[in-house]
């Protein structure tokens, strides 16, 4: 019955409950299959600039006019790690447009703001649908948000919640205080983990591109150049090339508090040494020494610059720690992939 | 998950003993841009709710700096200060280094700068 021609009902959401405002979508606190599939397209980067919901108000269970209302982002994957932990409870969910960007990004980009959750506050007809006046927020959207002034803004009071969906039976149950805990950022293991894939897919193409390069370049020699050494060459660097990748991209993350130093670009550098000895291990006997240096220093330097890109997806590197940390290791994994690669093109002359 | 056995919970073995807490993820000494003004503070208690890292500390209605090196200059702070007290590094940015490198190119280049893909 609340079909609208031109409009599909989202699958997430279980049916509608009435409000002073108008029906108002009720969704499931469980995830779907699809809900799922969603999940991994977002963590691969197949579908995840355009994975958001449409902003508005929303409810889990049966709320009231006492209800708690929870502010969150547009980006489905919020979204859904928001409802999943809210089994049990009657709230309202206040939807608000963050271009589908989660919490942090957006409140550090400004779309997560004071303004925008006003002009939602309205929109939603809010004040109509609760007899309270206080928005819960989460408190990674702190950076955006100024609660003092979205009082003065749309007369609802904001209060930070707790930092993780998890946590917010907890915070509900303890009669909305948040403990140390709730209130500090983590990055646990499995919170690193799931980073790497799209990391990964990002890489994909500027990988396939470099590979190219690579065996273009390898196949030069003392006699001029060899469709034969392109390919064979070609695919010892490919496959040291790959393996610097995973060192930065895979091996850093997971290893991430374990790593010596605190300078991202030198973790990297460091993870490109096993690479290199095991590079030296196997190809030595094929490429020569000049060769196998240039790959070691490669691997090396591919591997630190990996590991530096990482740094954006951390919470705990400030900006002014990106660029210090930046200035060092850019200029250094330049030289070492210039070197590198001056090695490894001189290879086959001094084999 | 289906590692979990009646009784020994291996994920949470893994993820909450074996990791470290954030608290010793440590970044570079000294590098943030923060300050805040003790003279104009009136102890409302804002900046201890709403920093990740809990480096505020209200003591009789005056907030103190007590972990400054563990700031990631997110800017919370700054932002639910009612009196301003607090100055944190302006700068636009999510502090990616793609999108520091980006801008860095845009400045020699001359160009807008791109962003950052997040």
């Amino acid at each position: 019955m609340h079909e609208q021609a031109g409009y599909t009902i989202a699958s997430f959401v279980s049916g509608f409950i009435a409000s002073p405002a108008g029906p108002v979508p009720q969704v499931a606190a469980i995830l779907s299959w699809s809900d799922h599939w969603g999940t991994i397209g977002a963590r691969i980067g197949i579908q995840r600039d355009q994975y958001t919901i449409t902003p508005g108000l929303y409810c889990v269970g049966r709320p009231d006019g006492n209800s708690p209302v929870f502010v969150t982002a547009n980006y489905k994957l919020t979204f859904d790690a928001l409802r999943r932990e809210l089994g049990g409870v009657d709230v309202w969910i206040l939807v608000v447009d963050t271009r589908g960007i989660n919490v942090w990004c957006a409140a550090g980009k400004g779309t997560f703001s004071t303004e925008e959750i006003a002009y939602q506050v309205q929109r939603a007809k809010l004040m109509d649908v609760v007899n309270h006046r206080e928005l819960i927020l989460p408190q990674y959207g702190a950076p955006g948000v100024s609660a003092l002034k979205l009082k003065n803004a749309c007369g609802f009071k904001g209060t930070f919640g707790p930092i993780r969906a998890r946590d917010i039976k907890r915070f509900l149950e303890s009669g909305q205080a948040a403990d140390e805990a709730m209130r500090s950022a983590t990055f646990k293991l499995k919170e690193r983990a799931v980073l790497i894939p799209l990391e990964l897919f990002l890489l994909l193409k500027p990988l396939i591109l470099t590979l190219a390069g690579l065996m273009l370049l390898s196949g030069f020699g003392p006699d001029i150049y060899s469709l034969d050494r392109a390919l064979h060459r070609g695919g010892t660097i490919g496959l040291v090339t790959i393996a610097g990748v995973l060192a930065g991209t895979v091996l850093v993350p997971l290893l991430l508090p374990w790593i010596p130093g605190r300078q991202f670009w030198f973790k990297g550098l460091l993870f490109g040494i096993p690479v290199g000895i095991f590079t030296i291990l196997r190809f030595l006997p094929f490429v020569g020494w000049t060769a196998v240096t240039g790959m070691f220093l490669w691997a090396m330097s591919i591997s630190s610059y990996l590991a530096m890109n990482f740094t954006g997806s951390t919470p705990y590197t400030s900006l002014s720690g990106v660029k210090i940390e930046m200035r060092k290791g850019l200029a250094i994994q330049l030289i070492t992939a210039l070197l590198g690669l001056s090695c490894w093109l001189a290879g086959p002359f001094f084999l | 998950m289906f590692w979990n056995f009646p009784g020994i919970k291996l994920d949470s073995y893994f993820f909450s003993l074996r990791d470290k807490a954030l608290k010793e993820f440590r970044y570079i000494d000294g590098a943030p841009i923060l300050r805040l003004d003790k003279a104009v503070c009136i102890g409302c208690g804002m900046c201890e709710v709403v920093c990740p890292h809990r480096i505020f500390k209200c003591i009789e209605k005056k907030a103190s700096i007590v972990d400054y090196d563990a700031c990631m200059e997110c800017g919370a702070c700054a932002m639910n200060c009612p009196v301003g007290a607090i100055f944190v590094n302006p700068d636009d940015g999510c502090g990616c280094a793609r999108y520091i490198l980006n801008s860095w190119l845009a400045k020699v280049t001359g160009k807008k700068p791109s962003g950052c893909g997040c």
